[in-house]
């Protein structure tokens, strides 16, 4: 074994490491969240989960995103092949290890197929580039939109352009190469596009090629491995949780809405004729429960991995009626507030700091959560399901059960149908004048 | 207008018969001025199609949705569980309602608490009555055109998207879309109680812009089915160009042609 096959399994394990104990907890803050049963349906699950992560059902809606995306998350699966040859390379100091156990054919076609969705996924993240930056989509500069969640998104793209150039100029040098006779560099390979990147190192000596495929090479894996720990604290962690997202997604009609068990139970006692109105609670029962959610930690775990899941793409805020009109609601932002505020109640358990803040109050607004008309835009524009609404509605329950804080036209609205049975102040025995007007 | 034939549960209980099907009225058909028409209308369907239907009237409540959707969950319990018990107690089967938050409501919130019925949309059950044979229409619209704004707790929230299209069609009139409908249709901004708020600070009214939107086209009616989306594309059009458009519900322009 060479120094630089050491080399590579100490960078491969740091990398796996970081990559395992950052994640973990990522798992572990999405555990902070309540319970929620989602183990019904699993057929339906899985269903859901082939056609709207896997079969991306949902992106095409709008064909431009939606197609260059399909592009890049094909070239993400595929491409990603050829990280298990570097990785075998890598440890053992071989040179194409695929090469020499499939049948040249096979492996002709899998790199054709690398190559051709290298170009692509280049170009793509080209576009999307020229997309965010130069054409200036509106929906990628909303106010939520600050300085860092731009950035984030360049970075993914400038990340994503430069290990395909990577990728490409390793095959191209390689090649070269192996035509040179060059030792080590014993493999023919088909090159449907490298072989036009060719031109560029034509006459350049044999060490210098080497030494340009070995950085290339070196640059395409070590890019891998940072990529993956890059994702963790970024907006792209979208192509893990999209599929558990899809997967423990709403399958209910958007208008039900979840009717709250503590409610049930209370009110069911209340109707009951048989209980006793002065009995109080047994001694050893426990605190109730606060209706609805003040912070983070009162959301449930799949709205927790759905804030994990965003990717800010912005589709549900585009298609808001309240955010389309100049309200302030913005159904990402509620979804980025939600990852942030999650993450900061977790970094200050972990540290053992007081956490004085809330999502309710810090991070989200109450006139923002009075904003929404419930219209279940944002639920449907999202390509992989996550449901802002749901937050928003649990926000709601907490502002008008725990602390009375409904507008005031709202409240007389609560009190029409308190003691009329209708939202308005009209009695219940005028219910069928309209029949004889 | 001629008189409507309305029977209540409670008349029918009396009479030792029982109703086909329960019509929800709803507080908006039952008590706002505009819904009160469209509950008009539907009765007249009704009557003409001779179904044997019961209304609650004074046993009915509110569904509980304005309050749900304002957070006041247990206020809703309490409609719910409230609304439940009168209904069981009249063995009902089967529900029409010509409000789309009702429909939701009874259809898809209720069955948690004890409520289990089959529930449709006017929309569905004046097709039904089409399809039986048990109403003719005639084509008095003929030339006029129409276009359809999709009530979000019909559409979106429960995929009925196609049946009051084919209705309206059905009139012989010319059913024009507007850019963003079906799936994407934008809200009236009535829904998730703000029917019952002013609304938040913000550049437009979420009413004028779809109104807007929908006068694009040039319609001469602007066909809806659910009574709060009435009312808000009803005060868009008088904001926006007063007279440009007639506002109505299907069962409306369905009563008008028969």
């Amino acid at each position: 074994m060479g120094i630089s096959n050491i080399i590579f399994l100490i960078v491969f394990a740091v990398a796996i490491s970081f990559f395992t104990r950052n994640f973990s907890r990522i798992v572990e803050n999405i555990k902070l969240g309540k319970d929620i049963n989602r183990s019904d349906r699993t057929t339906d699950r899985w269903k859901n989960m082939f056609r709207v992560a896997m079969g991306q059902s949902k992106m095409t809606r709008r064909p431009v995103a939606g197609i260059l995306h399909i592009i890049v998350y094909l070239g993400f699966l595929i491409i990603n092949i050829e990280v298990i040859e570097i990785i075998v390379d890598g440890i053992f100091g071989t040179h194409r290890f695929l090469a020499s156990i499939l049948p040249l054919k096979l492996y002709n076609f899998l790199i054709s197929s690398f190559e051709i969705l290298a170009i692509l996924v280049l170009v793509a993240c080209l576009i999307f580039l020229v997309r965010r930056n130069i054409i200036r989509i509106k929906r990628f500069w909303s106010k939520e939109m600050t300085a860092w969640p731009r950035t984030d998104a360049n970075l993914i793209l400038v990340f994503e352009i430069l290990l395909m150039s990577a990728f490409l100029i390793m095959n191209a040098t390689d090649s070269l190469l192996f035509s040179a006779g060059a030792e080590h560099y014993t493999t023919s390979f088909s090159t449907p596009i490298s072989q036009y990147f060719q031109f560029l190192f034509s006459g350049l000596e044999t060490s210098t090629l080497v030494i340009i495929e070995r950085f290339t090479w070196w640059f395409h894996i070590i890019g891998i491995l940072g990529f993956m720990n890059y994702v963790l604290i970024s907006k792209h962690l979208h192509i893990f949780f999209a599929f558990p997202s899809t997967y423990f997604a709403n399958l209910n009609p958007l208008g039900q809405f979840t009717n709250l068990e503590s409610v049930t139970n209370e009110v069911k006692l209340m109707m009951d004729p048989n209980t006793d109105p002065y009995a109080a609670p047994p001694t050893d029962a426990p605190a109730p429960e606060s209706f609805g959610a003040k912070d983070a930690t009162d959301l449930n775990w799949v709205q927790l991995l759905n804030a994990y899941s965003c990717t800010e793409c912005g589709r549900c805020t585009d298609n808001c009626p309240a955010n389309q009109t100049g309200k302030l609601l913005s159904p990402r932002k509620v979804m980025m507030d939600t990852r942030d505020r999650i993450s900061e109640i977790a970094v200050n358990k972990r540290n053992g700091k007081d956490d004085t803040k809330a999502l309710l109050g810090n991070y989200i607004t109450a006139e923002e959560l009075w904003a929404c008309t419930s219209c279940n835009a944002c639920t449907d524009a999202c390509p992989i399901e996550l449901d802002p609404l749901s937050i928003i509605m649990d926000m709601r329950r907490y502002l008008v059960m725990e602390q009375s804080a409904a507008p005031t036209e709202l409240n007389m609205m609560f009190t029409n149908v308190e003691n009329n049975g209708a939202p308005w102040q009209f009695p219940a025995a005028d219910r069928l004048n309209w029949k004889d007007e | 207008m001629s008189e409507l034939q309305v029977k209540t549960m409670a008349d029918f209980m009396a009479d030792g018969k029982s109703a086909d099907v329960l019509f929800w009225v709803g507080s908006a058909g039952s008590f706002d001025d505009r819904a009160k028409k469209i509950t008009r209308a539907f009765v007249q369907i009704l009557n003409k199609a001779d179904v044997n239907f019961g209304v609650l009237g004074s046993e009915e409540s509110s569904s509980g949705d304005a309050a749900k959707r304002a957070g006041n969950e247990f206020l809703f319990q309490m409609q719910a569980m409230m609304n439940i018990e009168v209904m069981n107690s009249y063995n009902v089967k089967r529900i029409v309602t010509t409000c789309p938050h009702s429909f939701n409501t009874l259809k898809n919130e209720y069955k948690g608490l004890g409520g289990d019925y089959k529930v449709q949309h006017h929309t569905e059950f004046i097709t039904e009555l089409l399809a039986e044979g048990k109403l003719k229409l005639n084509g008095n619209l003929k030339g006029t055109k129409v276009t359809y704004h999709d009530p979000c707790y019909l559409g979106r929230a429960n995929n009925v998207y196609d049946i009051p299209r084919e209705l309206i069609k059905s009139l012989g009139v010319e059913l024009v879309e507007m850019k963003r409908s079906k799936r994407k249709s934008f809200c009236c901004g009535a829904g998730g109680a703000q029917m019952f708020k002013e609304s938040e600070n913000g550049a437009q009214d979420i009413n004028i812009n779809r109104t807007e939107e929908a006068l694009v086209l040039k319609p001469d009616i602007i066909a809806t089915g659910c009574p709060f989306c009435n009312t808000m594309m009803t005060d868009g059009v008088k904001a926006v160009n007063e007279g440009a458009a007639q506002v109505k519900d299907i069962a409306e322009l369905i009563a008008e042609n028969l």
